[in-house]
């Protein structure tokens, strides 16, 4: 896409494909600090903001690698830009000690992997749904971040500006995870104007630099952010620290503290983050559990079935982590059978099994070219009702 | 109505392209729903590549292709890949030149659009697919053919725009007398 000038938040209805979109939302939200490595099917992200960033006064760097990307990121994030990378499988294996450091250090950042098929550099061009398990524990320790799915190029718009929101609100690195189709396809999606978009900017301390606690949570577990050069003290160290950010490496309550808190300010606020769509749930016999692309060719199934008097429905995770155990949970007690076709050979699947009591679970994998068609998952519908 | 169109032939011939500005020109100058997906190799250039468009009057669910209305081909591997999987009562346009060796179908209707030699008439090669488009919009009427104009102009590089256009014409009057005899 051709564009010529410099407005951050590009206001109208434009034909794009889905790596595009992404990289809008990310200028809409504010981001101002790219730092990457092309990779396929992620290279339209880096191609359009190396052309855009220069235009809105933001920067972009391509790096060496993608651990070095990442690590620009934090350090950007750091300083207060909100900082984005985006990749695909390899470069998202390459990306994984440093997720951890900016789970450690709470930097907010946008990290988005337009999954193919791995594992290794399997197959570049194609689609996969095989890092869902890796966006969650593909670093080591204990920790949560977010994660996001989109369906659409629109949500490749919107949901990378949430993931922006979500980043800066829990200061933690939120993760959008696409796949190759939903990042290759062209698509109509709709720019509202600037004043219409929601934009959440992370919590400043309102203590004077004296007093301020770099590491001290509010009530909703969350540090105040002072950032490098706004004349707070502020540390960031991947070693369990207290609340002035100082190393304290042998403590048990310090490590308790910490590491509980940094799970517990996603956990506690799961119900505020977690998103979901439903789709003539209510009285579903035989639910269906997509995201992504794959969510598409299940709305389509779902509608079939429903033409032939099967009470049919989905439900679409926006949210892959934290997971939506609650709504799991709760149309397992209506659903007879849950369908849960996905892109690899059973990572969501294990996530909805864990919080389905007694309800049957069926598994639908497809790996390969193309992602399951709505036959057959309308097959499976037909042979669970 | 959904209408399914498959673009396929090798990377560098403008396959992915043509599928752009078809949706583009189905979804922003013609008001309808469209949506473009695309299937090529690590290759890229020279490797076999595929582009496909759903145009609908209804929101797309699935956004692939299951079973293409019509078929444009321009290489001889894609249509040995595809050209059986047209749907009944389908179309197919080919470009003879690229493909020498073509296999009785039946129930297909097909058109022989010289593309590439049209191109090089016209002293670029590289514009062998908006030939195509153009004969597309004259045999099929899927998209009407201001509309594809209007994408042709704004999706293809600056400076080339008159000689795509160009391009696009004389594919489309090549599509009518197609239709004609």
């Amino acid at each position: 896409m051709k564009t010529e000038n410099n407005r951050t938040v590009l206001t109208g209805t434009h034909f794009m494909n889905g790596d595009i979109a992404c990289a809008e939302g990310a200028l809409a939200a504010g981001c101002k600090f790219f730092a990457g490595y092309p990779i396929t099917p992620a290279t339209e992200i880096a191609e359009h903001l190396s052309k855009r960033m220069p235009e809105v006064g933001g920067i972009y760097i391509q790096m060496e690698d993608e651990i070095g990307s990442i690590a620009a990121v934090i350090g950007a994030s750091y300083t207060g830009l909100k900082a984005m990378t985006a990749t695909s499988g390899p470069g998202f294996s390459l990306m994984q000690e440093n997720i951890g450091l900016a789970v450690m250090t709470e930097a907010p950042c946008v990290i988005v992997d337009i999954m193919r098929g791995g594992p290794s550099t399997g197959q570049p061009t194609l689609p996969g749904q095989q890092d869902i398990m890796q966006a969650k524990w593909g670093s080591h320790g204990d920790y949560e971040i977010i994660a996001l799915a989109p369906s659409s190029v629109q949500e490749m718009f919107d949901l990378t500006i949430e993931a922006f929101n979500l980043s800066e609100t829990y200061r933690v690195p939120t993760m959008v995870l696409a796949d190759e189709v939903v990042g290759h396809m062209w698509e109509k999606v709709v720019i509202p104007p600037a004043e219409k978009i929601r934009i959440v900017n992370r919590k400043k301390p309102n203590t004077s630099p004296e007093k301020y606690l770099p590491y001290m949570p509010d009530d909703d577990l969350v540090p105040p952010m002072a950032c490098f050069g706004e004349g707070f003290s502020f540390h960031a160290t991947g070693l369990t620290h207290d609340e002035h950010g100082y190393p304290k490496t042998s403590s048990s309550g310090v490590q308790q503290k910490l590491v509980k808190r940094l799970c517990e300010k996603i956990r506690k606020n799961a119900d505020k983050i977690v998103k979901v769509r439903e789709f003539m749930v209510d009285d579903a016999e035989v639910i269906v559990v997509a995201y992504g692309i794959v969510a598409r060719a299940a709305l389509s199934a779902v509608k079939e079935a429903r033409k032939t008097g099967i009470k049919a429905g989905l439900l679409r995770p926006i949210t892959i982590w934290p997971f939506p155990e609650k709504l799991i949970a709760k149309i397992a007690e209506q659903a007879k059978k849950i369908v849960v076709p996905e892109m690899n050979c059973g990572q969501l699947v294990r996530e909805v099994e864990r919080n389905v009591q007694g309800t049957s679970v069926v598994f639908l994998s497809k790996l390969g070219e193309d992602p399951h068609t709505p036959m057959e998952i309308l097959e499976a519908i037909r042979r669970n009702c | 109505m959904r209408v399914e169109v498959r673009f396929a032939g090798f990377g560098g011939q403008g396959i992915i392209k043509s599928g752009i500005i078809t949706a583009a020109a189905a979804c922003i100058y013609s008001g309808k729903n469209a949506v473009q997906t695309q299937s090529y190799g690590p290759e890229s250039r020279g490797g076999a590549c595929k582009s496909e468009v759903v145009i609908s009057e209804e929101e797309i669910d699935f956004p692939k292709v299951t079973s293409p209305d019509v078929l444009i081909v321009m290489s001889q591997h894609a249509y040995n890949e595809y050209a059986e999987k047209v749907t009944p009562g389908g179309t197919i346009i080919l470009d003879p030149d690229m493909i020498p060796h073509e296999k009785k179908l039946k129930n297909v209707k097909i058109f022989r659009v010289p593309a590439t030699k049209i191109a090089e008439e016209l002293g670029r090669k590289i514009i062998a697919n908006i030939v195509m488009l153009g004969a597309f919009s004259a045999v099929t009427r899927i998209v009407d053919k201001e509309s594809l104009k209007k994408s042709v102009k704004t999706n293809v590089p600056k400076g080339t725009e008159e000689l795509n256009l160009t391009a696009f014409e004389k594919g489309y009057q090549y599509g009518e007398k197609l239709l004609k005899s």
